[in-house]
């Protein structure tokens, strides 16, 4: 079954936080020792930073499909952030991947624990047997 | 001399697999290394083969371009060794001899096959092992079927390869008595493969290898290597009979049609008599397992020229058997279908009301949809809106979604 897991970032409007070297260090190098324990557990289907939320644009189509691009919308309250996408045997394994990434180092060292969305990715018709 | 590379020559190929593998890690003690080499030999195979026809001796070729392959492997092994502990050691490589071939035993299919379906791993790595090591299929084909990156089934691929070896299960055929006991997990890993397939088997997917086929051919073969087992029959007879309505099961627009609303004249029965086949011979052999039952019911539905002629008496005493043999939330779901299409729905309804303190069945869609159906039979049509919504919003699949929601609208406007 896979899941995308979905980090938010905290506040809209936010560029790059403005943290001490050392816990951007620590809090880049957990990140990338998460995806290479997903990828060695072989559950990793592919994962995702994107940009700064301040870089975002919001796009909907005008009249005569004619594209109209804005800046966003500073009241939204959470941006995603990035993603990951896991294939994994249980929804609880699903969840503590979520949790790990929730805890990933802030300032100071501390825990961030942000808030992580798991959603069950659609797939094919279950069986009619079961 | 070669022979030109036809629709057979892929089915060879695969058969072959598994002996070969067999034979090779039986000669080197290595089972990891050889499943590599073996992979390695098939993919030279499945390049060179179709490009400059079959070779004289299909598995003579194989065994030498993997054993080749390993004694490669142990030569910069020991390089490696010898590096580490600067101490020159004379370790005879094993050549492989020109009679490896004698080394070959039948039951090498069978045994891999319970060494691919250890209890020690999770069912996507045994799946992952059993159709690499059994079925011959590259690591590409695998994470295809199962749209995961290559990189990602690789891993899984050799994680499961390390949890075997460090279960310190050797090759050899287990007693019977072992044997006995592992067996349903066997037969589950290919019930699993054979559902994965079954039920990706739409439109969007048909790129992807059929798994349903896959699941069919190491049956077969599981079955060939185990004449005397009802429940290996069983499980070939239930994907037979399930695999035959196919073409029935979704309509122009992928969308999933239902078992009561399927053109029959549609449903394969050349499977359906094959399937019938196994089935009464597997029944006759007198112990009656979850397989064989769950044929049974497939069976009798495939029977039925008209949906108004299934016999549910039948499906409902199979049911009532399936229970006492097999209990699990799903029988009983199933159990509450058939006896409310032959003791009215109320019936079914008062059967489902033991399923809501089930824990198992929680919050799974499959209640609700059977809900939503029997309220619709009794009449009670803004109870069944509520919950085909509610089983809508449950399922992870689209195509069931898309059905469940269309009912609910169909309700909505009446």
């Amino acid at each position: 079954m896979k899941y995308i897991l979905m980090m938010n970032t905290m506040r809209a409007g936010h560029g790059v936080p403005a943290w001490a070297q050392k816990d951007l260090q620590a809090h880049v190098a957990f990140m990338i020792g998460l995806n290479q324990e997903l990828r060695q557990s072989g559950e990793l289907v592919s994962a995702e930073g994107l940009s700064f939320p301040d870089q975002a644009k919001l796009v909907r189509a005008g009249k005569d499909g004619v594209c109209i691009t804005d800046g966003v919308f500073p009241e939204s309250k959470e941006f995603l952030a990035g993603y990951w996408i896991v294939d994994v045997d249980s929804p609880e394994r699903a969840y503590a991947i979520a949790a790990k990434a929730s805890a990933a180092p802030g300032p100071g060292g501390a825990p961030l624990n942000m808030p992580i969305e798991v959603r069950a990715i659609m797939s094919g018709p279950p069986s009619e047997m079961l | 001399m070669t022979k030109p590379w036809d629709v057979t020559s892929e089915h060879l190929l695969r058969e072959l697999a598994p002996q070969v593998l067999g034979a090779v890690a039986r000669r080197f003690r290595d089972f990891s290394s050889a499943e590599d080499a073996v992979q390695e030999a098939m993919i030279a195979a499945f390049t060179q083969w179709p490009r400059e026809g079959v070779p004289e001796n299909p598995r003579g070729w194989l065994i030498q371009v993997a054993s080749r392959r390993m004694t490669d492997l142990v030569r910069s092994e020991i390089a490696r060794r010898q590096r580490e502990t600067t101490v020159a050691r004379d370790v005879e490589i094993m050549e492989p001899s020109v009679d490896i071939e004698s080394d070959m035993d039948p039951d090498d299919t069978l045994i891999l096959l319970f060494m691919c379906c250890h209890p020690a791993l999770t069912s996507s790595s045994a799946i992952a092992m059993t159709l690499r090591a059994v079925g011959g299929l590259t690591t590409t084909e695998i994470a295809n079927a199962f749209l995961v990156p290559e990189a990602t089934m690789a891993q899984r691929i050799s994680r499961a390869k390390q949890s075997i070896k460090t279960s310190g299960v050797p090759f050899r055929l287990p007693s019977a008595h072992e044997r006995a006991e592992r067996l349903p997990v066997v037969l589950h890993v290919l019930y699993l493969i054979f559902n994965e397939g079954y039920a990706s088997s739409i439109g969007a997917h048909l790129q992807r290898l059929d798994l349903a086929r896959e699941a069919i051919r190491l049956t077969r073969c599981a079955k060939a290597l185990l004449p005397g087992d009802a429940e290996v029959a069983g499980l070939l007879a239930l994907m037979l009979l399930t695999d035959a309505r196919r073409a029935a099961r979704t309509g122009p627009h992928e969308e999933l049609i239902p078992l009561n609303k399927q053109d029959r004249t549609l449903w394969d029965r050349t499977e359906i008599s094959e399937g019938i086949e196994h089935l009464t011979a597997a029944l006759s052999k007198g112990s009656v397992g979850l397989y064989q039952l769950q044929a049974a019911v497939a069976a009798v539905h495939d029977e039925a020229a008209r949906t108004e002629d299934t016999d549910w008496p039948q499906i409902l005493a199979l049911y009532e058997l399936l229970k006492r043999v097999s209990p699990s939330p799903m029988v009983t779901l199933n159990h509450a279908i058939a006896a409310a299409m032959v003791h009215g729905p109320s019936k079914g309804l008062e059967l489902l009301e033991t399923l809501d303190t089930d824990d198992r069945l929680a919050g799974h869609y499959r209640l609700d949809a059977v809900r939503a159906h029997l309220l619709e039979m009794v009449g009670d049509c803004e109870s069944a809106i509520k919950h085909y919504r509610i089983a809508a919003s449950r399922t992870t699949s689209i195509p069931e979604q898309n059905y469940l929601m269309t009912q609910a609208a169909r309700l909505a406007e009446k």
